[in-house]
């Protein structure tokens, strides 16, 4: 293990750095501004193959590592987090689920228009009573002949309403608890499934979080995903590979929000030199950059874990990782600003879009405090 | 030491193009101190009536080829005929201007005579062989090399308004000769289709030279027109600061800064520009910076080569004219 | 048809330059892409390899990291890719370069050969020029527009204050000009295919070619001076006015 990169990464961040400062950088505070979906970026996306970077060719991606993917999120959110995170939602929170459980004809079906970036994926797990706990889902799924007929709302989910495929989670059982829930691969405009409220939101204004509404949704039999009683864990996995995802996305904003800190120090004169010639200036950007590089190398081992490896390994690594990042993230944007001073804190620079942006990191896909629990639970598995 | 520094000058439609002028001035300097003769070589059409021109520069002798395969600039006719000159003559150093024309003959005259070529240079002197030696900007200007051959013809090509031109001296003489234009069959394969002179339109900022931007003090679109006004006489684009962006009063794609164009033009005019950060990182790489002000305080004066502190609806207009009077 | 790009693999243009202790440029740290007038280039290529078929092979001079930089074209969408070893080279120079280009190049077949017009880090305009001499074939440069048919190329060049148009038959070298196309960016499907693409390194003893050494040669590399306090330019407007645009024509020399 070395936590690296190889020659391939290293072009492939050249590539995505390159695409992200000349296309997606500039409209990033307009698309914060008005809360606007990144739509022909996300076109864009799928023409440079980064929409399947992780599943096989034969199923329309790339067949690249989890490293190759950690690059991808990374330099997209290095620029713009909501561009980050809607390739991230998508490849491990609606494509991912379908590769890793799905059968040759879902995967087929489902998977290949998704890892081509032909149709974009999302997962609906959130509900407004099953948060942290996703075994309190209470969106209901029943068997009827060939059909399974699905009720209930899902909140906060990231694609919503531009995604066309959503792995879906309901309760066919409540007296089986998590054991009772199943996981359904849901098509946008399936009569009974509607999109309810848009989030408002702090940071990532410009990623869309979308109500879902199923109301005697009908969906074919063969759209369950795995087997009845399997969707609690689908939802486990899916997190665990989708944190490294987060991870990424947390990664990407510190360092960007480092990389315009650093600019400015050298630019902004006071006292007659660049404050970067300030120890006080100095000390701030030496421990960001050791706090990154850190996180750097939690990432790219979950990474080097994610891609060679199943299980507790993949999980914990990939809770750690994100865990660190995120509180990264949220430490250095903050710092970021202060090296900005006034400026930092006005829509003038980027910096203070990518403090909003960073603090979802520590909530989504698991907060800090359940990533701690997932990491405590695999210490005292033994 | 007596074969003399040979200048090719570039002519459109019997006008001798600037830089030939500028390269005649320099030469002769040079030329007085190595004992070479300083020879004008013209190509083209109709062109016997420059010999009294380019004499009046410094020359001390003319080659005129008069072709009418050489009216207008190709790469094939042209190289031929001064392949040939110039292994007949066998000059000590060949110049060109580093013009579109410049750019694209030298490199193929230098290969087919076999010799190394110093490209876009910005300075010029002799060493105690009485080579010519070479300064030129390389990394866009960010460094420069220093540079020589000890092969003949030594060849160069000398960027635009580089050196200055001498006053012309009508009295001078120089000797004329007309050589005929030999042209190989090889060389007449590319054919010149069609020429189209732009009419003048701005050009794109974060591509002009010179570049003339309004701030906050413009106080209005209706002021803008002053600022184009010097754009057009220098060639210009116009930019302006966020300020005036923010206000209204002109597009953003016209936005230098931070959050607008970063720009890197040989001259930037800042005009009513207090110089805020956001602004100087979009500029501040310009090679030469003007700035008018109100305010003697302002930042802007900070970075600026040359600054006048006064109202910009005073000077601007004033400097237009004064502008107006050189570059004519 | 047969295409050939010549690349070279320049500084990022954001690049801080700095003079070693060696008086040499120091590379140290600097991020190495393709030049980006070549990227032009290689998108022309891969536009009429769409149009025409055949095979587009990007040939580069230089040292063993511009097999980065061929790589990257590889990502592109080349087909092959030749890297002459500089290193190998006594001295090299524009003259040097175009020698041994050609004759790599005029043992492989090709209808037409693309490159930059200009090379962003000595910003010399030459090799690609010299290089169609060396062949012996035409070239137009600092071209923005190409359109081909019957192995005709007809191409708009830029020129000062305006543009012609050359007809040119193949094979012959073309430079390209921003303007030309918008380069595409590699694939990430490309970038896996692109490592099990052919990447030849030729050594230049086994092109034939020996004894050639550099006709220009570098004296010395030197830095700007850093940017004087502004000179404030004093009197009445009109005084003021003059003497800056004095200034500017023959002290800085801008107008």
């Amino acid at each position: 293990m070395y936590f690296d990169t190889n020659e391939d990464h290293i072009m492939m961040r050249k590539m995505v750095r390159d695409f992200a400062e000349t296309e997606v950088a500039p409209g990033a505070e307009e698309r914060d501004e008005k809360e606007e979906f990144p739509l022909e970026l996300w076109k864009q996306c799928g023409e440079l193959g980064l929409t399947g970077i992780t599943f096989p060719e034969e199923y329309g991606g790339v067949g690249a590592d989890y490293t190759s993917y950690a690059i991808t999120i990374e330099e997209l959110s290095r620029v713009d987090a909501s561009m980050g995170v809607t390739i991230s939602a998508h490849s491990s929170l609606g494509a991912n689920p379908i590769y890793k459980f799905g059968t040759e004809e879902q995967k087929q079906k489902f998977l290949v228009p998704l890892a081509t970036g032909e149709k974009m994926g999302a997962l609906g797990l959130t509900e407004n009573m099953a948060g942290s706990d996703a075994s309190a889902t209470r969106t209901t799924a029943v068997k009827d002949g060939n059909e399974y007929v699905i009720n209930g709302s899902k909140i906060f989910i990231t694609n919503g309403y531009y995604a066309d495929t959503y792995i879906v989670t309901a309760q066919m059982d409540k007296s089986k608890g998590h054991k009772g829930i199943a996981a359904f691969i849901v098509e946008k405009g399936t009569p009974g499934f509607t999109f309810g409220k848009k989030e408002k939101k702090m940071g990532i204004r410009s990623s869309a979080t979308y109500e879902l509404v199923f109301e005697d949704m009908r969906i074919p039999a063969e759209n369950l995903l795995g087997e009845e009683g399997q969707g609690f864990k689908i939802a486990l996995v899916t997190l665990d590979y989708g944190r490294i995802g987060i991870a990424a996305q947390a990664l990407g904003i510190a360092q960007g929000a480092y990389d315009q800190a650093l600019k400015y120090a050298k630019e902004r004169v006071q006292f007659g030199k660049p404050i970067s010639q300030l120890q006080a200036i100095q000390f701030k950007l030496a421990d960001m950059e050791t706090q990154i590089t850190a996180a750097r190398l939690m990432v790219y081992k979950a990474c080097e874990l994610a891609s060679t490896v199943e299980g507790r390994a993949v999980s914990q690594a990939a809770a750690m990782a994100k865990t660190f990042a995120s509180e990264v993230a949220n430490w250095v944007t903050k710092e970021a600003v202060q090296i900005h001073g006034g400026y930092g804190y006005t829509r003038e620079y980027p910096v203070e879009r990518m403090m909003r942006d960073a603090k979802i990191t520590e909530i989504y896909e698991g907060t800090s405090e359940i990533q701690r629990v997932v990491i405590a639970n695999n210490i005292l598995r033994d | 030491m007596s074969k003399g520094i040979w200048i090719v000058v570039e002519q459109r439609n019997a006008q001798i193009r600037k830089v030939s002028l500028e390269l005649l001035s320099q030469a002769r300097l040079i030329a007085n101190e190595t004992g070479d003769p300083l020879v004008a070589v013209v190509l083209g059409q109709n062109i016997q009536d420059l010999a009294q021109e380019v004499t009046s520069y410094g020359a001390d002798k003319v080659i005129l080829v008069d072709n009418e395969k050489l009216a207008e600039y190709t790469t094939g006719a042209y190289t031929s005929v001064l392949n040939k000159l110039i292994r007949k003559e066998e000059p000590n150093a060949v110049l060109i201007g580093n013009t579109a024309m410049g750019k694209d003959l030298a490199p193929r005259l230098a290969q087919r005579l076999g010799v190394g070529l110093a490209s876009d240079c910005t300075g010029m002197e002799k060493d105690d062989a009485n080579f010519l030696t070479f300064k030129r900007p390389i990394y866009g200007g960010k460094a420069f090399a220093q540079v020589a051959t000890d092969a003949k013809p030594v060849m160069a090509t000398i960027r635009p308004n580089t050196f200055p031109i001498a006053a012309p001296d009508a009295a001078r003489q120089a000797e004329v000769v007309t050589e005929a234009a030999e042209i190989d069959q090889d060389d007449l394969r590319a054919i010149l289709k069609d020429v189209i002179i732009a009419t003048s339109e701005r050009p794109e900022l974060t591509e002009a030279e010179i570049i003339v931007s309004g701030g906050r003090a413009m106080k209005g679109p209706e002021n803008f027109p002053m600022l184009e006004a010097l754009a057009d006489v220098v060639g210009g684009a116009v930019g302006a600061s966020r300020a005036a962006v923010d206000a209204g009063w002109i597009d953003s794609k016209f936005q230098v800064g931070q959050t607008g164009k970063t720009v890197s033009p040989i001259l930037y005019i800042a005009c009513g520009i207090s110089g805020a950060i956001q602004h100087l990182a979009g500029m501040s790489s310009s090679k030469v910076i003007v700035a008018i002000n109100k305010d003697p305080e302002a930042n802007i004066f900070n970075v600026a080569d040359y600054g006048i502190v006064g109202d910009i609806f005073e000077i601007v207009p004033l400097l237009t004219e004064e502008i107006k009077k050189l570059v004519s | 048809m047969n295409i050939i790009v010549v690349i070279k693999q320049t500084f990022d243009t954001e690049a801080k330059i700095a003079i070693g202790s060696d008086g040499q440029i120091d590379a140290t740290g600097v991020s190495l892409v393709i030049n980006p007038y070549d990227e032009f280039a290689i998108e022309e290529a891969l536009r009429i390899q769409k149009k025409f078929g055949g095979e587009v092979t990007v040939v580069s001079c230089g040292g063993p990291r511009s097999q980065e930089a061929i790589r990257t074209a590889l990502a592109m969408g080349c087909d092959k890719g030749v890297q002459i070893d500089e290193t190998a080279l006594e001295s090299a120079d524009e003259y040097v370069r175009a020698e041994v280009l050609a004759k790599a190049i005029s043992e492989m077949p090709y209808d037409i050969i693309l490159g930059g017009r200009i090379a962003v880090d000595d910003g010399s305009s030459q090799v690609a020029v010299r290089l169609a001499e060396a062949l012996n074939i035409p070239s137009v440069s600092s071209v923005v527009k190409l359109d081909i048919e019957n192995n005709v190329a007809t191409a708009t060049r830029e020129i000062d204050g305006g543009t012609e148009i050359i007809e040119v038959p193949l094979p012959a070298v073309i430079t390209a000009q921003k303007g030309l196309n918008e380069p595409r960016y590699p694939t990430m499907p490309g970038i896996m295919k692109a490592r099990k693409k052919e990447l030849k390194v030729v050594d230049p003893a086994d092109l034939g070619v020996s004894g050639l050494s550099a006709k220009m040669k570098v004296q010395n590399y030197s830095l700007p001076t850093p940017r004087q306090g502004g000179k404030k330019v004093d009197g009445e407007p009109a005084e003021a006015a003059r003497e800056l645009a004095r200034l500017l024509r023959e002290e800085a020399k801008v107008l």
